[in-house]
């Protein structure tokens, strides 16, 4: 006999333990099966672009922090290559190397972040722990290079704002040493482990295809077998000079392209962002970090989109210049709030609790969905 | 890999009058300008020519050009009449590696531009945000409506660059 | 029982007031709601990370706010959020209380004047009782925020209104 049956709306947030944030789902359900999912965003919106108009180019830094402030390095860098395109200089060597030594440990801080809430999404708590214990080791990095913890302001266009403390090399060093075991930790505690694997594996699958339509990229686009990595194929700042891989998703556990690829391609890339700074601090060369740093930035009429690999994917800025100490336009395409367009694509057909599975693997910033 | 010139004569030989302008002048970023009716066709042309194969969509992003004259209203506000809104798009293929950028006018007091949602899903949130903040109406979108700002803000769009913010929304004072 | 604990040989008794009593439980099991607004959230998600172990405090995460006392308004407050925040704040059982974290939610802080979309301090809508400076504050200077949260609710009576 055939039981009627009814649609259900269940909303989920904005405030809700797994949603990352101020997000509010709206979810269709039959019976335990997802129809569909509305992610209605915009809880966190602070006006970026209209105070990017507001202020002058440096004054912009501070404010790009704010957007993805797990990354708040990445941005920083990302706008300071932006500007600079336009402006037509270049950095000293010295520079490049600090700003990609800060890039990478702020990768692995933000990976970190996303690997200890994803478990904690999926119910274990204890990576949770040992994941922010090894990122607070990188934000006394930060803190002692620049004094904040979080929001750093210290990426300038044309230069940094200080030069690095005399004692960073050697704790850098320290670190890389200690965490490399840590990574194979975090596997023993979490990749391998088999309730992990259940609940991730052949979840949410995104076809490549699917993927590039939709605009995805960094370690998701990555996750369905893809490689693609602007810090390889567009290349900018000195990232030619290092030798690191990409690693890309191949289905190990189930499926190219599921949750668990997703996850894993981010333990993956901590080891990759050590070689990396491994690399830099060996030829981190001498130098004058402020002496290209512009008196007056006046950038001419023109425009120009650049983009940057942000642990979280492209990170692209496009800044139109009129010729005044202001950006006319600055907008910003962020990787959460591309990734999250996708919600929907992956959800369908699943069971309701697979939807905080997938929502934690394409690991969004809500400050970044709505700017 | 094709550079921009090349792009710009294919897509002149294919649609003619459609393509407007090619503007090499300005510094580090050159684009084409193109109808804001014939966009659609232009971009599924582009997508799905083997020579071009533009497959991703990097960013779509709305402007106010600011470009017309001010007036005073009877308030003493100033208004911003007879500009234009323009929509800059941003290609790029995974395959042959070459980017090009579009670039789409529309008057504002009929801001009306073709959806290329559903020629690259990416567009689709993208095409919502331009309109909640910039006020470009996207035909043909699957789903226009605000995704930013809450469904019933009055106030208009804000980066209009003569957008006034209003004195209060549901009871709560929103200047400092 | 904390810092009475092995301290009496045998079985005892201790004399104190009502109000002392009921205010010392009080102040020593906030739980807090779950909540994040944004970049101060993950300060506080530090704080209660291993390093600064806000467990200590009794203060525990509670997903539900019918099951809080206390609700950190973790960042930046805007329009669209303000009223489900006050929404947040009703389904709250008394007593309870609010931090406000981060110079966002005191003031607007860095979005207060081209902010379109910002509520200029959370205490637009809700009342507070502690509000904790800086962008972001520190873990530590949340724990000091709730340390002087404590010393509120240690002053309480039930008697004499209490500001
Ligand atoms: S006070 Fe600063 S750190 Fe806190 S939410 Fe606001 S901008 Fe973010």
């Amino acid at each position: 006999m055939a039981l009627k049956t009814e649609h259900m709306t269940l909303n989920m947030g904005p405030q809700h333990p797994s949603t990352h944030g101020v997000l509010r789902l709206e979810v269709e359900l039959e019976g335990e099966i997802i129809k569909s999912v509305q992610p209605h965003i915009g809880y966190l919106h602070r006006c970026f672009e209209k105070h990017a108009e507001a202020m002058t180019y440096p004054q912009v830094i501070p404010y790009v922090d704010r957007m993805d402030y797990l990354a708040a390095m990445y941005n920083e860098f990302g706008y300071a290559v932006a500007v600079e395109k336009l402006l037509g200089i270049q950095v000293p060597e010295r520079v490049e190397y600090i700003r990609v030594i800060m890039g990478e440990f702020q990768r692995i801080a933000s990976h970190l972040v996303a690997v200890g809430t994803y478990g904690l999404d999926i119910g274990a708590f204890t990576p949770f722990l040992f994941c922010f214990r090894d990122r607070e080791r990188i934000i006394n990095l930060f803190e002692m290079t620049c004094g904040a913890r979080m929001l750093y302001n210290y990426i300038w266009v044309g230069g940094l704002s200080h030069d690095l403390h005399p004692d960073f090399v050697r704790n850098a060093k320290e670190f890389v040493s200690y965490f490399k075991p840590k990574v194979k930790e975090l596997n023993d505690l979490l990749s391998y482990n088999r309730i992990f694997i259940d609940r991730t594996a052949n979840v949410g699958i995104l076809p490549l295809e699917t993927a590039i339509n939709y605009g995805i990229s960094g370690p998701n686009l990555r996750g369905s077998g893809f490689e693609w990595d602007i810090r390889k194929d567009d290349t900018y700042s000195v990232y030619n000079k290092f030798d690191f891989d990409i690693p890309v998703g191949k289905g190990l556990q189930g499926t190219v392209g599921d949750c668990w690829d997703r996850y894993y391609i981010r333990i993956q890339e901590m080891g990759e962002s050590l070689k990396i700074i491994e690399q830099a601090l060996e030829q981190l060369p001498e130098g004058d970090v402020t002496s290209a740093i512009p008196k007056r930035i006046k950038p001419p009429v023109g425009q120009v989109y650049s983009r940057v690999e942000n642990p979280k994917g492209e990170l692209g800025y496009f800044i139109i210049s009129n010729g005044s100490p202001n950006p006319f336009r600055v907008k910003v395409k962020g990787p959460s709030f591309v990734h999250l367009g996708i919600m929907n694509e992956l959800c369908k057909g699943h069971m309701i609790a697979d939807v905080i599975a997938i929502l934690g693997s394409i690991d969004i910033v809500l400050g970044e969905v709505d700017r | 890999m094709k550079n921009i010139q090349e792009i710009f004569d294919i897509l002149k030989e294919k649609f003619g009058d459609s393509i407007l302008e090619l503007l090499t002048t300005l510094p580090v970023e050159s684009f084409i300008t193109i109808a804001p009716k014939k966009i659609n066709e232009v971009c599924l042309f582009m997508r799905d020519n083997e020579e071009l194969k533009f497959n991703s969509l990097m960013c779509l992003s709305g402007v106010d050009d600011a470009n017309g004259k001010q007036v005073k209203d009877e308030n003493g506000a100033v208004k911003i009449e007879g500009s234009t809104l323009s929509v800059y798009y941003h290609l790029e293929s995974t395959e042959f590696r070459h980017k090009v950028t579009l670039k789409s006018s529309a008057p504002k007091e009929n801001p009306e531009v073709e959806s290329v949602a559903l020629i690259w899903h990416h567009a689709d949130w993208h095409e919502r945000e331009a309109w909640d903040l910039v006020g470009i109406k996207f035909l043909n979108h699957p789903d226009l409506r605000r995704i930013l700002m809450p469904y019933d803000w009055e106030a208009g769009h804000p980066l209009q660059k003569d957008y006034k913010n209003p004195e209060f929304y549901h009871g709560m004072k929103v200047p400092y | 029982m904390g810092l009475l604990d092995k301290q009496f040989a045998k079985e005892s008794i201790v004399v104190t007031s009502l109000e002392d009593l009921l205010n010392w439980s009080r102040l020593s099991s906030l739980w807090q709601v779950g909540f994040g607004l944004a970049c101060c959230a993950i300060e506080m998600m530090a704080t209660s990370a291993s390093h600064y172990d806000f467990d200590r405090f009794g203060v525990i995460p509670r997903n539900s706010p019918r099951q809080a006392d206390i609700i950190i308004i973790s960042g930046t407050v805007t329009l669209k959020m303000a009223t489900r925040i006050k929404r947040i704040y009703e389904q709250m059982a008394d007593p309870k209380y609010v931090i406000s974290m981060g110079s966002c939610s005191n003031s607007g802080g860095p979005y207060w004047e081209h902010g379109y979309h910002v509520l200029k301090g959370v205490d637009r809508v809700i009342p507070v009782d502690v509000y904790v400076p800086g962008c972001p504050p520190r873990p530590e200077a949340l724990l000091e925020g709730l340390l002087k949260l404590q010393e509120k609710i240690r002053n309480e009576s039930l008697v004499k209104k209490t500001a």
